[in-house]
């Protein structure tokens, strides 16, 4: 379980993130949902350390993070797999050489383990024959499942997706959640999600926050989002068509 | 001024938190070979064509009868050693190893790759940058030792091959009063500019912010302010090993 608490964070003088607070639960797909530029991905950063947050804290199964020392920040980010919104793929490295970097740098593991271990990895994510391919190589929707595939290589005790399925046709993208379920449910873990995507906010929404300009409105899950009684969601929500016919009268 | 300030703490940095002992001695490998290897090619030819045009010009400034011909390979050797390989093939390492540093670390960071390092926990200044600053130190020396070599048998090439001098007049000039000390000025002058063009242009790359517009400035801003940086400290490099 991961827990913030009054998160806010400033760059120069624009106000990204106020007082955001709330729990991530063990064993489910936390979900972070807002309009483009409302601070999500900040929110995301804040929460895994790559920013700074102005005041607040993170704390992972009740370990102070901001405000822990060098060595137990470092313990906590081992047990840390993300995905970034772009993929982050090492461009000098093959994909088997990607996936197997966390590996390399952070165990002890013996170059057959690794390379089984990304192997299964690599097929969790639906990717085979591709390892000694190079990122510039592989379609936005592969980059994304070996995206996953090395988040997850690590065991980690926390999955931070920073929507990943953007740009994705919506096969792929189902796929994709699915498959975020699928390893949540599979190794327990605490899973955040980050996405603007109304298919996944349906599909997969346990636990839902909501950002708007900075500042959390809402959070409940998906069979009471659609009755939340806030403007500012139901524009968010009922934006597209095809939720608009799901409104309730 | 500022900017300076930053760089100093950005050098400290790359000292805390470091990785096994192994993966940097892998990467200084990796980047040694991508440095110095690849870079070979376009040295020997510079400093070949710079020495082959040195003597052809000192030769052609020389027209005392009073002054013996071996003289001509004498300056071409001194220029070689003190300037030419060093200093220019600086500007010449600046151009195509400093330029593609700040431009590889720049578009790591824009596409989220430096992010990636920091989250599994990685300190990604020193795993990055400190083994191309190895890599440089070790490999430029090694360069400029073989641009000076080179420069100097392009004046040989030059010198002979239109007759300015004969073979052992040249030899001649290249033994005669000649100083050891200026090798090791070389040296440590080359020493000295590796560290400069690559810390500043992995400072500059690790800085950047934006999109691929800023990567395009980063590397050329990593090229002029270590040229920049390099003459400065060239002149005052000179004023200190050479005024006694
Ligand atoms: N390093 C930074 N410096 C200054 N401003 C920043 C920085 N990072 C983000 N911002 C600003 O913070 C705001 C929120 O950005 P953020 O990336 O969190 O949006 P987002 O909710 O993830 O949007 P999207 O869905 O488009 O990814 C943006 O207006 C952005 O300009
Ligand atoms: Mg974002």
């Amino acid at each position: 379980m991961i827990r913030i608490d009054h998160i806010s964070k400033t760059f120069l003088d624009r106000k990204v993130l106020s007082d955001i607070s709330g729990t991530f639960e063990k064993g489910k797909c936390n979900l972070i949902i807002g309009a483009s530029g409302t601070g999500k991905s900040v929110l995301l950063k804040c929460i895994v350390g790559l920013e700074q947050p102005d005041s607040g804290s993170v704390s992972y199964d009740s370990r102070d993070f901001t405000h822990a020392d060098k060595e137990m920040k470092t313990e906590i980010r081992r047990e840390i797999g993300m995905l970034f919104q772009g993929g982050a793929l090492f461009d000098s490295k093959t994909i088997e050489q990607n996936v197997m970097f966390p590996l390399d740098v952070l165990t002890k593991m013996k170059k057959d383990e690794k390379l089984e271990r990304v192997n299964f990895c690599l097929r969790r994510v639906g990717l085979e024959n591709i390892n000694k391919k190079r990122p510039s190589e592989i379609s936005g929707g592969m980059k994304k499942r070996v995206g996953i595939a090395r988040a997850i290589v690590n065991n980690p005790n926390y999955l931070f997706c920073d929507e990943p399925n953007s740009g994705l046709d919506p096969q792929t993208a189902v796929r994709i959640d699915e498959l975020i379920q699928e390893i949540t449910a599979e190794f327990d873990i605490t899973t955040v999600v980050v996405t603007h995507d109304m298919n996944s906010v349906m599909g997969m929404g346990e636990n839902i926050m909501f950002i708007h300009r900075g500042e959390k409105l809402w959070e409940g899950n998906n069979k009471t989002l659609l009755n939340s009684g806030i403007k500012e969601l139901d524009d968010f929500v009922f934006s597209n068509k095809v939720m608009k016919a799901l409104r309730p009268a | 001024m500022r900017e300076f300030g930053k760089y100093v703490i950005f050098l400290g940095s790359l000292f805390v938190r470091r990785e096994k002992f192994k993966t940097y001695y892998q990467l200084v490998l990796d980047e040694s070979i991508q440095i110095g290897v690849k870079s070979t090619f376009l040295f020997v030819l510079v400093a070949t064509f710079m020495g082959a045009v040195t003597t052809v010009q000192t030769a052609f400034n020389l027209v005392s009868p009073l002054i013996p011909k071996f003289v001509i390979s004498q300056v071409v050797r001194d220029m070689s050693i003190y300037e030419l390989a060093p200093t220019i093939m600086a500007v010449i390492f600046a151009g195509k190893v400093g330029s593609s540093m700040a431009g590889g670390i720049g578009t790591m960071k824009i596409t989220e790759q430096i992010d990636a390092l920091e989250v599994m926990g990685i300190n990604s200044s020193s795993y990055l940058v400190l083994p191309k600053i190895i890599a440089s130190l070790l490999m430029f020396p090694l360069l400029v030792v073989i641009a000076g070599v080179c420069a100097i048998f392009g004046g040989y090439l030059a010198g002979t091959l239109t007759g300015i001098v004969t073979p052992t007049e040249y030899i001649q000039g290249i033994r005669s009063s000649f100083d050891p000390y200026t090798i090791q000025f070389a040296l440590i002058k080359s020493v000295v500019f590796a560290f400069i063009i690559s810390s500043v242009s992995c400072f500059k790359g690790y800085n950047t912010r934006g999109g691929a517009l800023e990567v395009g400035v980063a590397s050329t801003e990593a090229v002029t302010t270590s040229v920049i940086t390099l003459l400065l400290s060239n002149y005052f490099l000179a004023e200190l090993l050479l005024n006694e």
